[in-house]
């Protein structure tokens, strides 16, 4: 398979990049962050992405959805970074559905429907600290009637506010670092014994503290088997991770563009300022590595969906590229903007606040750094 | 089985059914390489592998097949190179007549030309030297001096070269002359001449690496004849557009120079964690080195992915003209850097310039290489002013 977008996936992205700058750009993002609603995205706009077919990329056809795959949820996602468009498509359509689809038939015909149909939002419960470590995972699911009992907290659980149901990664057995003993839920979030607190970040997503207080479940809220549910949390990270660095993608592609515009048309001395060498060496290294950074976030989405073995290690490459290259192009889009570069009329703040975000999401550069190393051995 | 398949397991069959076995150990130096030419010198199985693979037209597989290549499609080609290298098997011939004359004639080259030059190429029977560089003239290339004077049926070279590739071992040059004073890039020429011709002199220059695989190249009144008989002309393309055939050629050599970063498959911190010890949980008990092992490690394999897709889109026409210029520079950047870690890691051992233990300094010695790769075929200030005139549109000064 080449590794640049087909036909197909070239529509997509056109039909994507279309919605995206038209309904959910950036004076979009600005009327929500400055209405300062409790959820933090559009619903109208949620149950466009659903009409559009997005929510059902990764859904199969039998089930009705697009059966399609990594790529295309990637070019969707590319044009939210790009755009800092706010939704839960990320949580909901591409980890969320990947769990679901690492479980039973049962579970999704309960959730699917929802999700198609953008009514209903999924938040993932994983964090339990201010990093990203799902191998130190410690809250208890014990065995509970025909069911468990949930007990325990979560925080960083974006869109978590708004969700109806959350994937929580809790251990049935073993102890944090043990491979086996994990297990996935599917959790209603109006469950007794739940309560959620919103906080709002920096860069004006909405985000869970989540305490479970003996929250009771079914065994049918477990999603793959007891005790083996490292395997679907895998799989649901794989999809997130590798999403989540085509949205990076597109923060930094966004910002980019942003900022050689605004070099092209500013002029100090007399001069347009981008026509200074100081400035044309340090765009066109950037221009560089996110033209690195794209190559790599498509291969790691072909290598998803090829099932290639070792997808998991280029998902890591791909999610530590695209931050590192994001950061660099946010850092570099507000200094050559300057002054107005610090200032909330401008865009390119929001998007050096959207990349920070993002790069805490499922683990940041460091962190899949050292698990490249680890997956080498060494 | 589709018909891509059915080649890939012929191709395989064949490649460890004819492969000689000397030419599937691993590259360790130069001597390992096969440039064939007049004045071979040839390791065992170098020569029977390079014949071998002529004979199929795979020693330059995508080329057609009347100019002796193999005829094969672009996914054929990287069909043949993937099956290559899983069977570890070395390539049977490297030149840069496959690599930038080739191209240049494939693009502009007359069919007499083709047919006269592109087979001795493929068969490794004439080895080829770039005339580029003069003293005054590197970055600023089309500041080139050396002239070609017409005398009715030849050409009278006059100069100097710099930085010519193996000019010392090369039987014949491809050359930039000037032929007209008057223009700076629609005065020059692209020659090509015999090496052994009355007047060609050459110099290997020492380097810090101890290695003199650069000459200085001299010309007093060379005669260059206009033809080679049967309407073969030795100008590439028109007199005085041989800028065009440079700059088309420039491209094809900073993708090769770019190579895919890692010059060699194994992460950095694997073979290092195994020659340096490990702490109780298995890691590089270095913590630093581990950490830029690490960071190598995650851009050498981008890189790689940039690479395959800087090749899928070159291919299919959809990548930017003057993208082999970003490649370049990312390219050569990524491979300094990692031979300084490599430098690091091995300490004062690969201090050593000459013991046996050290392989007479081989780790120094191409750490030091990798410093010209910045610098040969377009420095990095030039790839980015490039990128940022060409790619990003940005004004001039």
């Amino acid at each position: 398979m080449p590794l640049y977008l087909n036909d197909d996936q070239k529509m997509l992205q056109d039909s994507a990049a279309d919605f995206m700058k038209g309904e959910g750009n950036v004076a979009h993002f600005r009327e929500f962050r400055d209405k300062n609603c409790k959820d933090g995205f559009s619903h109208a706009l949620w149950k466009q992405f659903a009409e559009m077919g997005f929510t059902g990329i990764l859904v199969s056809e039998e089930e009705g959805g697009l059966g399609l795959g990594h790529v295309e949820a990637g070019v969707v996602l590319e044009e939210v970074g790009r755009n800092l468009t706010p939704s839960p498509f990320l949580t909901t359509a591409v980890a969320g559905v990947e769990a679901l689809n690492a479980g039973g038939k049962a579970l999704r015909e309960k959730y699917l429907p929802g999700i198609l149909s953008g009514d209903s939002v999924l938040a993932l419960a994983i964090d339990e600290g201010p990093k990203h470590r799902p191998d130190q995972i410690t809250m208890a699911a014990t065995r509970e009637g025909n069911g468990f009992k949930l007990d325990g907290k979560k925080q960083f659980v974006v869109q978590g506010g708004s969700a109806d149901t959350l994937i929580v990664a809790a251990r049935t057995s073993g102890s944090a670092g043990d491979d086996k003993g994990l297990t996935l839920f599917a959790v209603d979030t109006s469950s007794n014994g739940l309560a959620r607190d919103s906080v709002r970040l920096v860069d004006s997503a909405v985000a869970a503290h989540v305490a479970f207080d003996g929250v009771v479940v079914d065994a049918d809220a477990v999603i793959g088997e007891v005790d083996e549910g490292g395997a679907v949390l895998q799989r649901m990270l794989n999809a997130g991770r590798a999403g989540s660095a085509a949205e990076t993608l597109g923060v930094g592609a966004g910002a980019m563009d942003i900022t050689v515009d605004y070099i092209k048309g500013r002029k100090q001395f007399d001069t347009i300022i981008g026509s200074f060498q100081a400035l044309q060496h340090r765009t066109a290294h950037l221009y560089s590595e996110m033209e690195i950074a794209r190559a790599t976030v498509l291969k790691a989405q072909q290598m998803l969906d090829e099932g290639s073995s070792k997808a998991e290690m280029m998902v890591s490459v791909a999610k530590a590229k695209a931050g590192k290259t994001t950061a660099l192009s946010v850092r570099e889009g507000v200094q050559m903007h300057g002054g107005v570069g610090m200032t909330d009329e401008y865009d390119i703040g929001l998007y050096m606040k959207r990349d920070r975000a993002l790069a805490e999401f499922m683990g940041d550069a460091n962190y899949h750094t050292n698990l490249v190393a680890e997956m080498h051995g060494y | 089985m589709s018909d891509l398949e059915s080649f890939r397991a012929e191709t395989a069959a064949w490649l460890e059914a004819n492969c000689p076995p000397e030419m599937r150990q691993p590259v360790v130096d130069e001597s390992d390489i096969c440039w064939g030419g007049k004045n071979p010198t040839f390791k065992p199985g170098q020569k029977e592998w390079m014949d071998k693979m002529a004979a199929k037209g795979w020693t330059v597989p995508d080329w057609p097949k009347e100019y002796g290549g193999g005829g094969l499609s672009r996914a054929e080609t990287k069909v043949l190179l993937q099956e290559m290298g899983r069977l570890k098997i070395r390539s049977p011939l490297s030149s840069f007549g496959i690599w930038m004359l080739g191209p240049a004639l494939l693009h502009f080259g007359t069919e007499e030309q083709k047919l006269h030059f592109l087979p001795p190429i493929a068969r490794g029977e004439v080895r080829w030297c770039q005339g580029y560089s003069e003293p005054g003239s590197g970055s600023d290339l089309a500041s080139l001096q050396t002239s070609a004077e017409d005398k009715g049926d030849h050409y009278l070279i006059n100069g100097q070269k710099i930085w010519t590739s193996y000019a010392d071992k090369a039987d014949w040059i491809f050359c930039l002359t000037r032929t007209d004073k008057s223009s700076k890039h629609k005065g020059i020429s692209f020659m090509l001449f015999d090496m052994m011709s009355k007047g060609v002199e050459t110099k290997p220059i020492v380097l810090i690496s101890g290695q003199s695989a650069f000459c200085e190249t001299f010309f007093a009144d060379v005669e260059v004849p206009k033809s080679y008989g049967d309407g073969v002309s030795s100008v590439v393309g028109e007199v005085n557009r041989g800028w065009d055939v440079a700059k088309y050629l420039l491209g094809h050599e900073r993708s090769m120079i770019s190579g895919d970063g890692s010059s060699g498959a194994t992460s950095l911190g694997s073979k290092f964690a195994d020659q340096y010890g490990r702490d109780e949980m298995g890691r590089l008990d270095d913590p630093m080195l581990r950490a830029q092992m690490a960071d190598m490690d995650i851009d050498v394999l981008a890189f790689r992915a940039m690479a395959e897709r800087f090749g899928d889109t070159f291919k299919a026409n959809l990548c930017h003209p003057a993208q082999p210029n970003m490649m370049k520079y990312a390219g050569t950047e990524i491979n300094k850097r990692r031979h300084e870690l490599i430098m690091s890691a091995g300490g004062s051992e690969v201090l050593e310039w000459e013991s046996d233990a050290s392989n007479g300094g081989l780790t120094a010695r191409g750490w030091l290489r990798t410093k010209a790769n910045s610098i040969e075929g377009g420095t990095s200030e030039v790839m980015l002013n490039v990128v940022s005139k060409q790619i990003l549109q940005l004004p001039n000064a």
